[in-house]
């Protein structure tokens, strides 16, 4: 497959910076940032705790083109502070979704890389989330697809998992992760005995971009490449629309989920969940690549 | 966290129409921002680091900096989170490659 506009291929996702990312994976040079650093303020909340502030608060918004489609994209970097949602932080997601729905671009791209609410920020920090997820859902309603591409080293986790979820779709690479309370979050929380954060295999089979793609909590599986998140992206608009928002579908989606509470509820592992959705060898998934892994799904019962 | 200010003679560099970014505020790394300053053969630096009582090391670092680099004529803004010395000075090159890099 070719990849456009001078795009040059083999950049590690999880490697990058968001501001790499954001080179990488939109089409080259049209990049243009809203908020540049030193036009808004550092995190006062941060200040306040006598803590260093980022100039852009750990995300990044702005235009570009994709594939020379109109999009409007955030990126979150996971180095600063977690990518945590701190005010600054979440007001400048909510501005480019509000954008979104008054300039109604071809897709708005999420890059998400977040454990969530920024915890110094407080309130502040879980208004900020909850008005991101408001501001999704409109999007969304007015038929701009929303895409959250999740790779990078703090996944997707707290509330920024719930926004990811609630976007069109999820484009997710091995080493991403997505769930709700992270791995050291539910040993703090429930004890060792209930989840070992420090079984890295373990937090894998549970919350990895294998597991959440068996699953169908997540689009496609795209190798850990800057390219394959673009080709991937590309993809998703090339194939998919933006349906309308129907009660149907939302209770369509709650049937499923409760279904699937009361298949795997009681699992421990994701060995054993794979194993009951058909998988032969589930001790084998971790080792596969990606394209086999796309290949057994695609083999699975429906 | 500890706030420091300094000022150093250095050589003027081109006058770029760029503000550069480089570096990411994590554990053992800091962010650089350099901009175009008010005086061409002064190189003027803000900084607030995470790592109070290290002043004069920065100052050293960054004596090195301006004496070896055509610096002058910068505003230079630090946010760090504990980055070495070694950190500090390769991220303030590459903060000035990127920033005299478009230099018209």
């Amino acid at each position: 497959m070719n990849a456009t506009n001078g795009f040059t291929p083999g950049h590690s996702y999880f490697e990058a910076t968001a501001r790499q990312r954001l080179q990488q994976i939109l089409d080259a040079g049209s990049f243009r940032e809203f908020l540049a650093p030193e036009t808004v303020e550092v995190s006062p909340h941060l200040a306040a705790l006598d803590l260093p502030g980022a100039f852009d608060d750990g995300v990044i918004i702005g235009a570009a083109s994709l594939g020379g489609r109109r999009v409007l994209v955030a990126a979150q970097e996971g180095r600063f502070m977690g990518g945590s949602v701190g005010e600054i932080h979440g007001a400048k997601i909510v501005g480019l979704l509000r954008r979104a729905v008054a300039e109604r671009p071809d897709a708005v791209l999420l890059l998400v890389d977040s454990g969530g609410v920024r915890l110094h920020e407080a309130n502040a920090g879980l208004i900020a989330i909850s008005e991101i997820m408001r501001a999704v859902l409109t999007v969304r309603a007015a038929g701009v697809p929303v895409l959250a591409l999740v790779g990078g080293s703090c996944g997707a986790f707290g509330g920024m998992g719930i926004v990811a979820k609630l976007c069109s779709a999820i484009l997710i690479s091995e080493e991403g992760r997505l769930a709700l309370s992270g791995p050291e979050v539910i040993e703090t929380v429930m004890g060792v005995e209930e989840f070992d954060s420090k079984d890295r295999a373990l937090v894998w089979r549970v919350t990895g971009g294998k597991h959440r793609y068996l699953m169908g909590d997540c689009a496609e599986l795209v190798e850990d490449d800057s390219a394959a998140f673009r080709l991937g992206a590309l993809e998703y608009l090339d194939t998919h629309g933006e349906p309308e928002p129907s009660l149907f579908t939302l209770r369509a989606v709650q049937q499923h989920l409760s279904d699937r509470m009361v298949r795997f509820g009681a699992y421990r592992d994701g060995l054993e969940v794979w194993a009951d959705l058909g998988v032969a060898q589930p001790q084998q998934v971790p080792l596969l690549d990606r394209d086999s892994l796309v290949a057994l799904k695609k083999g699975l019962p429906a | 966290m500890e706030k420091l200010e300094f000022k150093f003679p250095s050589q003027p560099g081109k006058i770029s129409p760029i503000t550069a970014l480089c570096g990411v505020v994590g554990s053992g790394n800091l962010e650089i921002l350099v901009r175009t300053g008010s005086d061409a053969d002064v190189c003027e630096v803000s900084i607030k680091t995470s790592a109070r009582g290290f002043g004069e090391i920065w100052q050293a670092v960054l004596t090195d900096f301006a004496e070896h680099n055509p610096a002058g004529g910068t505003r230079i803004f630090i946010n760090d989170m504990g980055a070495t010395p070694a950190v500090v000075s390769l991220r303030l090159g590459q903060a000035l490659t990127e920033y005299l890099g478009v230099a018209q």
